[in-house]
């Protein structure tokens, strides 16, 4: 069983669920990512999910677009993560993912890309533009190098597909609450619940939801049907407008509705 | 085995579905829509209608001799996808596509656009269709053809300028993606090349191999035998893979694709995206790409905005990849000379995308034989780049 999987299950057997918080790396310089993604591990946040950035991120809104986009001019290398992921796993036991559109991944190799992952100590990857229909040799590959794949299931996914999601998902799956990109929203749509029920039924052991929650009793109300709460955008705001401490305080905040809940 | 017909969502190694989870069932929904409609005859004699009816086809073949006196003995026919109704090839795609939207209920259109051609020729379909119609243009790309936002905004369409990255096609794609990722139950995605994920890249070659159907049999006609070589411009590859299908299986005819050069591909600042670029997944594809080490895109620079794209359809990559096309790239500087040269000869204003074209043929013109027949693909016209010709051959003022 990888990290993640016994960390959520260990979590779900103490009655409480997880809190994934997403960052990019490189914004806004890569110390400072770094120090930021250390901050959250510190602040409650259970599974750290960092951010390749990359030039046509489609599934991304505005915030985490201004975010990456800033890192990329500020000189960002897909090699970087791999210090950063290395010098996060000395300094926290947080088990990490790294979310990448597909495209740098294939470029630097996926067997290389695997190989480096593996060696700074990363749990695995989180792919929202690769589809298991596409992913063989990922999977192959990941399966290998014992990693984590994280694939994404939406709302309007078929039985079929949420099936095959399932299948080739290892970690949890990626439940994608709305039909929509990355970006708060003042209402957590009803259809992630749906979609997690589907899940169950297709035999999802474990589900996270993400997209749109940023407050605490988004992520309380969440944790009642799914296994963890993936929060990006919001935690990418604290950071731009408030720096560190805004950040910490809005983990601390986010983490502290789990343990009520 | 014939290279026709090819059906998707694989050419080769290039193609394929590389997509949000979001947008399977959409795209799942169109290729099961267009599987149906394609063979549907009720949905081809609509098609055919409509081109006939509202386009104007077919288009004309237009003999060019004092153009090609310019370059040697070769005769060169243009096929002139300009007459067509809204000044391009793309209304062929559009029609199609607008047709299918209607057949799945989706009455909100949604497309990007570069030059604002595959941009204005949607939002004639949604007037047309009494369809909601939201146009991206990458912001730079709203000031060079300035004239083709008024002709969208006087259709009906909202257009909205894209702010984000190199604020040209490829964010306009992108955005468009992010749209429709939300929009999805109300709204398809009218995509204006033969790049994207399957099924656009095998759709749309569909909907536009009926430029290059039409001018097999007007070439055999007006010179009793196939040309010797067909060219075409290839920004994402609609225009090109419209005029080449037909003679994709004819091995004697030689076929050309033009890219655009920019400043020159030993420079940084052009979109030869097939000479200098290599394969990687963009916008829902693998295909040729330019794009740096780490697989970031980089930016593309054309003065002709309809081919200022980084990426190109992948069936194009596969015909590279098998040698049944070569592409090579024209400068900025040989297409607006092209541009001025076929205006001048022949009272023909070309668009600066077609240009291209015409200065790659003008090049096969000196190299093939005396007596050689080159077909190009006069994709569209030129009046919406009438400011950045002005200001290249400075034609406003006093004189
Ligand atoms: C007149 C004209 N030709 C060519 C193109 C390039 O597109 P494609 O390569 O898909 O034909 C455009 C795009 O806007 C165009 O307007």
């Amino acid at each position: 069983m990888s990290e993640v999987q016994s960390l959520i299950d260990e979590r779900r057997r103490a009655g409480r669920g997880c809190l994934v918080g997403y960052l990019p790396i490189g914004f806004p310089s890569l110390d400072e990512s770094i120090g930021a993604a250390i901050t959250l591990a510190n602040s409650g946040v259970d599974i750290l999910e960092l951010g390749i950035p990359y030039s046509d991120p489609v599934m991304d809104g505005p915030v985490i677009q201004r975010a990456t986009q800033r890192s990329l001019e500020g000189g960002f290398r897909v090699r970087q993560v791999f210090e950063a992921l290395e010098t996060i796993r000395n300094e926290s036991a947080v088990p990490t993912l790294v979310m990448t559109y597909w495209n740098p991944v294939l470029q630097f190799g996926v067997r290389n890309f695997a190989a480096e992952l593996k060696k700074s100590g990363a749990s695995g990857l989180i792919t929202p533009d690769l589809i298991p229909d596409e992913a063989k040799d990922w999977i192959e590959i990941s399966s290998e190098f014992d990693l984590d794949r994280v694939f994404l299931a939406a709302p309007s996914s078929s039985k079929e597909r949420l099936d095959a999601i399932t299948r080739n998902s290892r970690g949890f799956v990626y439940a994608v609450s709305t039909m929509g990109t990355t970006g708060s929203r003042s209402e957590l749509d009803s259809a992630a619940r749906a979609l997690v029920g589907r899940l169950r039924e297709a035999n999802a052991e474990r589900i996270c939801v993400g997209l749109g929650i940023s407050t605490p009793e988004q992520v309380a109300e969440v944790l009642k049907y799914a296994d963890g709460a993936i929060v990006g955008s919001a935690f990418v705001s604290s950071l731009e407008t408030g720096g560190i401490e805004a950040l910490r305080a809005k983990a601390q905040a986010l983490s502290g509705s789990i343990r009520l809940g | 085995m014939s290279l026709r017909d090819q059906p998707g969502p694989y050419f080769g190694e290039f193609g394929g579905r590389f997509v949000p989870e979001s947008l399977v069932e959409a795209i799942d929904e169109l290729s099961a829509a267009y599987d149906v409609a394609r063979s549907d005859p009720e949905f081809r004699a609509e098609l055919e209608r409509l081109g006939r009816e509202y386009t104007g086809r077919p288009s004309i073949l237009t003999e060019v001799p004092r153009f090609a006196g310019s370059f040697g003995a070769s005769r060169i026919l243009l096929k002139r996808e300009d007459l067509n109704h809204t000044g391009s090839h793309k209304i062929n795609n559009v029609l199609g596509q607008a047709l299918l939207s209607s057949r799945i209920g989706k009455r909100r259109l949604i497309a990007e656009t570069g030059a604002g051609q595959h941009g204005v020729a949607t939002a004639t379909a949604a007037a047309l269709f009494g369809m909601e119609c939201t146009v991206y243009m990458g912001e730079v790309d709203t000031e060079r053809q300035a004239l083709n936002v008024a002709r969208m905004r006087l259709l009906g369409a909202e257009v909205i300028p894209v702010r984000t990255g190199s604020r040209t096609l490829k964010d306009a794609i992108n955005e468009a993606m992010r749209d429709w990722v939300s929009n999805v139950a109300s709204t398809n995605y009218i995509f204006g090349t033969v790049a994207g994920p399957h099924p656009f890249p095998a759709m749309v070659r569909d909907f536009q191999k009926i430029i290059g159907e039409e001018a097999r049999e007007q070439v055999l006609q007006a010179v009793g035998r196939l040309p010797s070589a067909v060219a075409a411009c290839v920004g994402g590859g609609s225009n090109a893979i419209g005029i080449f299908d037909a003679f994709l299986d004819d091995q004697e005819v030689a076929l050309y694709g033009f890219e655009a050069g920019g400043d020159g591909i030993e420079t940084a600042r052009h979109a030869a995206t097939i000479s200098k670029g290599r394969p990687g997944v963009l916008h829902g594809a693998r295909s040729y790409l330019l794009q740096d080490e780490d697989g970031q895109t980089i930016e593309s620079h054309s003065i002709s905005a309809g081919l200022d794209y980084p990426g190109v359809g992948p069936e194009h990559s596969w015909l590279a990849s098998i040698g049944r096309v070569r592409y090579s790239a024209i400068t900025d500087s040989e297409a607006m000379e092209a541009m001025r040269l076929l205006s001048r000869t022949e009272g023909i204003i070309p668009a600066i995308e077609s240009a291209h074209a015409l200065a790659g043929a003008g090049k096969l013109a000196a190299e093939l034989e005396s007596g050689s027949v080159i077909l190009v693909s006069l994709s569209g016209r030129g009046d919406k780049d009438m400011e950045t010709a002005s200001s290249w051959f400075s034609l406003a003022g006093d004189s």
